[in-house]
C-alpha cells in the first residue's frame, strides 16, 4: 500500500532523512519512534508528497485521494463552523459531508458552532473527522495524541483500530513509545534521518519496546 | 484533469475565503478604511487651483486600489497558514491551479468590492463622472491583471519572514505595465474622450491578463512544493 525506496533529504548542513527503505502492506500500522529532529515529520510528508525527496522516492497506492494526514494542526478554518469546515474538505474529494463519521465521534451538537468557539479536544475531533473525510485507505499520523483529551484518544485509537482491520494501512510517528505501541502491528526507531530499527511489533509490551527504544537511540 | 473539476474545486475555494472574510470581516474593514481615508487625505491635501480634477483623479484612483488591492492579497494565503490548512489543501486530490483559480477569484471579488466603496467617494471628492461603462471595464481589465500576477506573489511569499515587505517589493515592477495603461485609459475616459481612443490599452490589458492567469496557473504548483 505504501513503499519508500531510499529517501533521502536535507535542509542547509541538516540530513533529515538518510537512505530510508520500507513498505506498509494492508492491514499493517507501522509506528516509527523517535526523538525531536530525528526526521519523523519530514518522513511523513516525504510520504504525503508535501515534501519532494532529494533522493528515492515514496509510492502510495491510490495516489493523493488515498492519504488522510492527521497532525500537530487542525488545518480547519477557525471561523468557519464544524459543518461548513467538514463540508469544505469533502467538496474537496467529491464526497458527501460525513454525518456517520460525525456522530462516531461525538460531535452532533457542535456542528453549527464555529471551529474557534471549540475546546482543543473537540477541535481535535473534528480534525480527525476531517482527515477521516474521503475514507482514506493510508493514514499518516504526526504526534497524533498530542493535545487530546481522554475521549478523543479514545475515539482515535477505536478508529485506528478499526482502520487496519478494514485492511487499511497506518504510519504512526511519535516520541511517546508508550502511546504508539499499542497501535502498532510493526515498530520502526529513527535516530538521525535514518531507521536504525524495523520490526514487527510480534507481541512486545509498550515497556519492551520503550526499553529497546532506549538502547537504540542511546 | 476536466474543466468542470477545476472549475468547481476553485469555486470551492473561493466560497471559502469569502465565507471566512464574510464572518470575520478583518480584511474587508481595514482595507475599505485605508480606502476612505487615502480618498480623504488626497481631496483635503490637494491644490485645487494648481491640478485639475480631471488630471489628477486618475493618478489618485490607480494610486489607491493598487495599495488597497496589496493588503488584501498579504491576507489570501495568510489564511491558509493558520492551522496548516495550506498542507490540507495541498494533500487533497485537485489540480493545484483549482487552488491558485479559488484564490484568484475571490480575490477578485474582494478587491471588486474595495473599488465599488471607493468609487462614489472618488465621484464626490473629484467631480468626475466614473460609472460609465468604458471606464468600468478599464478598471475591471487592470484589477484582473494584478489581481493575477498579486495572487500568485502572495503564494511565493506567504512563508517567507517578511511576506508583507515581499509581496509589493516583487509585484510592483509587474503591476507598472498595466498601472500605465489602465491611467492612461482612464485619464481619456474621465476626459470625455470616446472609446475608440482607449480601444489599444483595452487590447493590452486584455493581453496582460489572459497571458498573466495562464502563466500563473501553470506556474503556482511550483510555488507551492516545499
Amino acid at each position: 500500500m505504501l513503499r519508500a525506496e531510499g529517501l533521502s533529504h536535507r535542509f542547509g548542513a541538516i540530513r533529515a532523512l538518510d537512505d530510508v527503505s520500507f513498505s506498509v502492506q494492508p492491514g499493517q500500522t507501522l509506528a516509527v519512534f523517535g526523538p525531536n529532529g530525528a526526521g519523523k515529520t519530514t518522513l511523513l510528508r516525504v510520504l504525503a508528497g508535501l515534501i519532494q525527496p532529494q533522493r528515492g522516492r515514496a509510492d502510495v497506492v491510490g495516489g493523493r485521494r488515498a492519504i488522510g494526514w492527521i497532525g500537530h494542526q487542525p488545518q480547519l478554518y477557525a471561523q468557519l463552523t464544524v459543518r461548513e469546515n467538514l463540508g469544505f474538505w469533502a467538496s474537496l474529494y467529491d464526497v458527501a459531508p460525513p454525518a456517520e463519521l460525525i456522530a462516531r465521534l461525538g460531535l452532533e451538537a457542535h456542528v453549527d458552532r464555529p471551529v474557534r468557539a471549540l475546546s482543543r479536544g473537540l477541535v481535535q475531533r473534528v480534525a480527525i473527522a476531517r482527515a477521516l473525510v474521503h475514507d482514506p485507505t493510508v493514514l499518516l499520523l504526526d504526534e497524533p495524541f498530542t493535545g487530546l483529551d481522554r475521549v478523543a484518544a479514545e475515539a482515535l485509537s477505536r478508529l485506528l483500530g478499526r482502520h487496519a482491520a478494514a485492511g487499511r494501512a497506518s504510519v504512526l510517528v511519535t516520541h511517546n513509545v508508550e502511546e504508539g505501541t499499542g497501535l502498532a502491528t510493526d515498530v520502526a526507531f529513527m535516530r538521525a534521518g535514518r531507521f536504525v530499527h524495523f520490526a514487527p511489533r510480534a507481541g512486545r509490551g509498550a515497556a519492551q519496546v520503550a526499553e529497546e527504544y532506549r538502547n537504540a537511540i542511546a | 484533469m476536466r474543466s468542470p473539476e477545476l472549475l468547481r474545486h476553485a469555486w470551492a475555494v473561493a466560497s471559502k475565503d469569502l465565507l471566512v472574510e464574510l464572518r470575520s470581516r478583518t480584511a474587508i474593514v481595514s482595507v475599505a478604511t485605508f480606502v476612505v481615508l487615502v480618498l480623504m487625505v488626497f481631496n483635503f491635501g490637494r491644490d485645487q487651483t494648481a491640478v485639475s480634477n480631471v488630471d489628477l483623479a486618475p493618478s489618485i484612483l490607480w494610486v489607491t486600489f493598487t495599495f488597497a488591492a496589496i493588503l488584501a492579497l498579504n491576507r489570501a494565503f495568510q489564511i491558509e497558514l493558520e492551522n496548516q490548512a495550506l498542507d490540507g489543501l495541498l494533500l487533497a486530490p485537485i489540480d493545484r491551479g483549482s487552488i491558485y483559480l479559488g484564490k484568484l477569484i475571490a480575490n477578485l471579488i474582494f478587491v471588486a468590492t474595495i473599488e465599488v466603496i471607493g468609487l462614489p467617494l472618488i465621484a464626490l471628492f473629484f467631480n468626475v463622472r466614473v460609472l460609465v461603462a468604458p471606464l468600468v471595464m478599464v478598471i475591471a481589465l487592470a484589477t484582473v491583471g494584478f489581481v493575477a500576477v498579486g495572487t500568485l506573489f502572495s503564494a511565493m511569499t506567504v512563508r517567507t519572514r517578511f511576506a508583507e515587505l515581499l509581496l509589493p517589493v516583487l509585484l510592483l515592477p509587474f503591476m507598472i505595465l498595466p498601472l500605465r495603461w489602465a491611467a492612461l485609459a482612464t485619464g481619456l475616459l474621465l476626459a470625455g474622450r470616446p472609446l475608440s481612443e482607449v480601444q489599444g490599452w483595452l487590447n493590452m490589458l486584455a493581453v496582460y491578463d489572459v497571458v498573466f492567469v495562464v502563466l500563473a496557473i501553470l506556474l503556482f504548483p511550483a510555488t507551492v512544493n516545499e
